[in-house]
């Protein structure tokens, strides 16, 4: 389970912001996960410049999830 | 202090605020950056922010600011939500001893904040809206504070 939440052009993509993910163990899981659901969605998450906070903290590569993990996957920024 | 509002805010009551009880502040510097219309172009800008991630990543970055230059202390107000062409959207004020510090920190610290600042902005106009990228030229002014000072490099030269 985790909290799945979109930033940036990703949510139009996906044509949501926020979400629960149920049954998701590591970071792996839950793209493989959401690129089942919608194609469209796991290629924009695996482009060149996306990056994911887990727990609000920046990681790369994989990690693994608990039950009550936030994860963000971030659009390339824009600044302000 | 770093904070994000979804509501207009008075640049001038921020600085008024920001100047209080200052003994050793020799130096305020601000910027205010406004909304553009575009000629129409622009009725409405969109800026999506990450809450507390998008605080926590320019407060680690004010952080450094302020050691790098010796501030006293920052101010950064950064509007989110729906903005209208003419509002501020970024505050950014700088206290040091001396003027130089202040100018340069305000001017660094905007650089950060057009370039890297985790933001996502999307305009709204007659003709749709579109995603925002920083421009090459936000990239270049980041860039600048990055690159070696002539002072640092022997081989510069005179000049």
């Amino acid at each position: 389970m985790a909290r799945v939440l979109l930033f940036g052009p990703l949510r139009d993509v996906a044509g949501w912001r926020e979400r629960e993910v149920a049954s998701a163990a590591s970071l792996a899981d839950l793209r493989a996960i959401l690129a089942a659901e919608d194609d469209r969605l796991g290629q924009a998450l695996a482009a060149p410049g996306v990056q994911v906070a887990l727990d609000q903290a920046i990681v790369r590569g994989d990690a693994m999830l608990t039950a009550r993990s936030e994860v963000a996957f971030l659009s390339p920024m824009s600044g302000g | 202090m770093i904070r994000l509002t979804t509501a207009p805010f008075d640049p001038g009551a921020l600085l008024g605020e920001f100047c209080r009880e200052r003994g050793e502040t020799g130096a305020v510097t601000t910027f205010t950056g406004l909304a553009r219309g575009e000629k129409g172009a622009t009725t409405v800008l969109e800026l999506e922010a990450y809450p507390g991630f998008t605080e926590g990543e320019i407060g680690r970055f004010a952080q450094a600011a302020k050691a790098r230059f010796i501030l006293d202390d920052v101010m950064i107000m950064h509007r989110v939500g729906q903005i209208a062409p003419g509002e501020a959207i970024v505050f950014v004020a700088t206290a040091a001893a001396h003027r130089r510090a202040a100018f340069e920190a305000c001017d660094y610290l905007m650089d950060y904040l057009k370039s890297r600042a985790p933001f996502w902005k999307k305009e709204h106009g007659p003709a749709g809206a579109r995603w925002m990228e920083p421009r090459p030229q936000d990239h270049v002014d980041i860039a600048r504070w990055d690159a070696p000072r002539p002072e640092d490099d022997g081989k510069a030269g005179g000049a």
